[in-house]
């Protein structure tokens, strides 16, 4: 196997631009995690089936796994590792941490960048929307009734902040 | 007896009982909880190993020469390297890291490779040549029975049986003789596995010293400790195993798993350290899961509903090693007894060999496969004799503080409670056998340990230790082998130590799960981490406090006994502004007494049985569980859907309600999906495609589980009556409220069409051949037809304790009499 020649691009992620060389057929999962250790992205399958790795791209939940890291030059790219501010964690992350919408915390990067998107979009979104949301993303260990509630309490905290 | 003696009895807390953030909430909302496969250390290779596609085969030859000479390649690894065979339980060292001549499933690891990324790893695999020649392949239990030839492996009872074990408790065969009702049923229970979110990682790296670091995702640090040093050959003090936080565990993170060895022998070839993360297919392979298990039951009943005697048969297929099995054998059989009035009992136990991934512990190891065949025996039962399915339960349920026909000691029981909690919030009442036709509700019960009483390898030590450092600082440190797995150990820990020492949970450091710095805990397993380390962090906490209460009442010039501490301060009972903070109470300690440290130790009660196997069964304290699942089953497609579940769960405490409630849904959550879906289950390859048993779907898509549009509303009921065996009388809740999900569908189901599925997972396919069957005026039933001839040996015969047992095996027994001569 001839070594493949790196590529070298701009990526923005949580807002800072940063210059990466990776293998081209890396994926964003592969470069956010190994060549630019944000490590707080997850994997649980690596072929689109358990939501573990969803980040926003230009806003819209993507699976990172998915995803490969040339397509991603010049857009938006929000992980985990962006959403507090300072040390002040965004609402949906104490949500989360107060009302056991994490247990082993394996799915929940990837569960709050995709209510994030939801809660963008629509501000108090009924508890069927919020399934609906985060349908794609599997979760073995809280059965999703806390998820709910941390969204729903996240979302109530952000609208009073607004 | 450890620190229950100690406790004293207290009427309000400032931790415990209160819903809170977890500990480690914040890490795990900012992705910085450290998962093993987040590690990254300089000069890190990469490793992969190159699994059989046989299921079963002799290894002739294998050729590593041209992935040795591939670019990149550091390491390639064989049998050859790996001399000792391990096992998690010392009487089953049946596994290789790396197969030394044999393989005994698909997936089964024969090489590996370490590179410098695992692109590379990966492709010098495909270059490896392994001759196999193939052995004929047993799929099932009963294809083991029928086939002791080949052997699978050369040791076990005969032929392809791996484990039989039989015991009576009474003679039961008189008490069916004089009942008025005997029931006999056949149940299948297939295997499903665990699915944890996170793929197993390990990183093995020699330390500056030259010695051993391993980072994986294991429940259980000391008993990886302990196996690695026997399988490595290097002794355990040169050895640390550090559990990273699991991102879920269920049970299947509870093995030595090969590629732990793997990473640590060639971090230690090469000088530096070892990564291996395992793909979602190889996770499947992994497995260790629920042991797929066919049961007989028969069981006598009196007319007004009482049980007289239950003889349970069972058979497992144990997949091509032993993990866990033995345990788990024991398991299908050993709990039987707990929840209900059972005056005597006989259980046989078979686990097989078979050519398919090792079946070990998953949550409520062993004992959700019977509980699912007795919970839909009792509701045929009540059918039959005419009663409520709840209220014949309520009359029959174990009571407190009594011994089992099996030599089990119960102490608290909440399970009438639990009943009447589901009972009165589902409007059992008005809805069972009231709703229009394809709607139904079922009940199921059930009982768990909390703590399994004996270790896995034999020793009188403690199970469970903790130490804890207080300095001048106010700094409190507690260090403790438990291991977090999502469950929520970390936050237990802080909060016993905390609500003795009268300080916020947030203000306590941990170190856990670090065989090179903590005490030794026997892991996240058997529900056993709050009783067991709750005890221990308990101890250690009250000698410390007593150390800062005895220095802060020589400043203050009163008695200790006066003093309270709590809220971060040490004062005054009758005036709380006499006092000073817990900071400076530290520092009149440590001025006192010197450097400031405690321990603390928990081993549980022994059981009061003697006979052989008496083991596997005592723990602390036994929680209880409640359910009422409300299914409508469409009978056009079979298809079923659940709706509302109702679940009470006898808690004892409730330390952190957040969690408790947590631990509870994420159980009726995995009940529902091994109910409905979840299954691992194989199919053979055409023969002109070698005939391989191969794993039907070892992928996150087609093993089907739930996701939260599938997932019921869940309304969940914590009946706190604190168990003094416990800490602050907590029981556990992880693994106990699974139990009854599955026949509770079962039953509901019933409720709903009329049809008995005695077989999980409860599937349309299923639903609709028993619908078909009813209409055809046939029995409405889809379940297993025969149980295989199965060469169970004569069983230890025990006396029961109202019989005048003593907890011995009785030898010769008169079995006309039902007394021992």
């Amino acid at each position: 196997m001839q070594a493949m020649q790196q590529v070298h691009l701009k990526l923005k992620v949580n807002g800072e631009e940063a210059e990466v060389s990776f293998a081209p057929y890396k994926t964003l999962l592969e470069v956010l995690r190994e060549d630019m250790f944000l490590t707080g992205t997850k994997h649980g399958c690596e072929l689109g089936e358990c939501g573990a790795c969803a980040v926003l791209v230009d806003g819209q939940p993507l699976l990172a796994c998915l995803e490969l890291a040339v397509e991603c030059e010049g857009r938006a790219i929000e992980t985990v590792e962006g959403l507090a501010t300072g040390s002040e964690l965004h609402p949906l992350q104490a949500a989360f941490a107060d009302l056991g919408g994490a247990q082993c915390g394996y799915c929940t990067p990837g569960i709050l960048m995709t209510a994030k998107a939801l809660l963008e979009k629509e501000p108090d979104p009924s508890r069927e929307r919020i399934r609906e949301a985060v349908s794609g993303n599997l979760c073995r260990c809280t059965g999703y009734q806390q998820i709910y509630e941390s969204i729903e309490e996240g979302a109530r905290r952000m609208r009073e902040e607004a | 007896m450890n620190a229950p003696d100690k406790l004293k009895p207290r009427t309000r807390f400032d931790t415990v009982g209160k819903p809170r953030r977890r500990v480690d909430g914040r890490a795990k909302v900012t992705g910085l909880t450290r998962f093993a496969d987040d590690i990254v250390l300089p000069r890190m290779v990469h490793c992969k190993l190159l699994r059989s596609p046989h299921p079963h085969a002799v290894i002739e030859s294998i050729d590593c020469s041209k992935a040795k000479t591939f670019p990149g390649v550091h390491l390639v690894l064989t049998g050859k390297d790996f001399p000792v065979s391990f096992g998690i339980l010392p009487v089953t060292q049946d596994e290789y890291a790396l197969a030394n001549e044999r393989v005994r499933y698909v997936g089964d690891p024969v090489a590996a490779v370490i590179a410098k990324d695992e692109q590379s790893a990966d492709a010098a695999l495909g270059l490896i040549e392994v001759k196999y020649r193939l052995l004929n392949t047993v799929a099932s239990a009963e294809e083991a029975l029928a086939n002791p030839e080949p052997r699978i492996h050369d040791y076990g009872e005969q032929g392809n049986i791996h484990r039989l074990q039989a015991f009576e408790f009474g003679d039961v065969e008189e008490a069916l003789k004089g009942s008025d009702h005997v029931f006999e049923d056949l149940f299948f229970f297939e295997g499903n596995t665990h699915l944890p979110l996170e793929q197993h990682a390990s990183v093995a790296a020699p330390d500056g010293e030259g010695k051993l670091t391993l980072w994986s995702s294991t429940q259980v640090p000391h008993y990886i400790h302990r196996a690695l040093s026997r399988a490595l050959r290097i002794p355990a003090a040169h050895i640390r195993v550090i559990a990273c936080p699991n991102g879920g565990g269920f049970g299947g993170k509870c093995d030595l798993h090969n590629h732990e060895i793997v990473v640590s022998r060639a971090s230690m070839i090469l000088g530096r350290p070892v990564k291996v993360c395992l793909t979602r297919e190889e996770v499947f392979y992994m497995h260790r899961g629920r042991h797929p298990v066919l049961m007989k039951m028969r069981t006598g009943v009196t007319r007004d509903g009482k049980l007289t005697g239950m003889h349970l048969q069972t058979l497992l297929d144990g997949g091509g090693y032993g993990s866990y099995g033995v345990a788990s054998t024991f398991y299908t059989g050993a709990l039987q007894t707990v929840t209900y009035e059972l005056p005597r009992y006989k259980f046989d136990a078979c686990r097989t060999f078979t050519n398919k991934p090792p079946c070990g512990p998953k949550r409520g190891h062993g004992t959700p496969q019977p509980r699912f065949g007795q919970e839909v025996q009792l509701d045929k039962i009540a059918e039959k004799l005419g009663f409520d399915p709840a209220e014949m339960r309520l009359n029959m349920a174990a009571k407190p503080d009594s011994l089992t026909a099996n030599w089990l000691k119960i102490g608290s029981i909440g399970l009438e409670e639990c009943i009447r909690q589901v009972v009165d919030h589902s409007d059992w009442k008005k809805k069972r056998a009231q709703l229009p036709p394809g709607r139904g509700l079922g009940i199921a019960c059930g009982s768990y340990l909390c703590g399994a009483g004996l270790p896995i390898y034999w020793n009188k030590m403690p199970q469970s230790g903790v130490q804890i450092l207080a300095d001048r600082s106010g700094q409190v440190t507690v260090f403790c082998g438990a291991t977090e797995i999502g469950q929520g150990s970390d936050d237990m820990l802080a909060a016993f130590v905390a609500e003795v020492l009268g300080i916020d949970a947030f203000d306590v450091r941990l170190v856990t799960g670090d065989t090179g710095l903590t005490p030794v805990d026997l892991g996240s397993y058997s529900s056993r981490v709050t009783v067991m380390m709750g005890h221990a962090a308990i101890q250690a906490a009250e000698r410390l406090r007593e150390m800062i209460a005895d220095a802060a009442a020589m400043e203050l010039e009163v008695s200790p006994e006066r003093l309270v501490m709590a809220q971060g301060r040490v004062f005054l009972a009758e005036d709380p502004s006499k006092g000073m903070t817990f900071a400076e109470a530290v520092v009149f300690a440590e001025t006192k007494y010197g450097t400031l440290g405690t321990v603390g130790s928990y081993s549980p009660p022994r059981g009061p049985g003697r006979f052989k196997g008496a083991g596997v069964g005592p723990s602390p304290a036994y929680s209880y569980t409640a359910v009422v699942v409300e299914a409508e089953v469409d009978q056009n497609t079979g298809w079923i859907h659940v709706p509302r579940i109702w679940v009470a769960h006898d808690i004892g405490r409730a330390v952190n309600p957040v969690l408790a409630r947590g631990q509870v849904e994420g159980s009726i959550y995995m009940g529902l999906g091994e109910a409905l879906m979840e299954e691992q289950i194989f199919r053979r390859l055409p023969p002109k495609m070698s005939h391989a048993l191969v794993h039907k779907f070892p992928s996150m898509l087609e093993y089907k589980s739930l996701t939260s549009l599938d997932m019921p509303e869940v309304f969940t009921y914590l009946v706190e009556d604190p168990d003094p065996n416990c800490p602050f009388g907590a029981k556990e809740v992880g693994q106990g409220p699974l139990l009854p999900v599955m026949p509770a569908v079962a039953n509901a189901v019933y409720d709903a069409v009329g049809v008995r599925i005695d077989e999980v997972p409860i599937t349309p396919d299923k639903v609709l051949r028993a619908l078909e069957r009813k209409a055809k005026g046939e029995t409405p039933r889809v379940g297993p037809d025969h149980f295989p001839s199965v060469p169970y040996p004569t069983p230890i015969y025990v006396k029961t304790p109202w019989e005048g047992g003593d907890g011995n095996e009785t030898k010769s027994v008169d079995r006309k009499h039902g007394v021992a001569a």
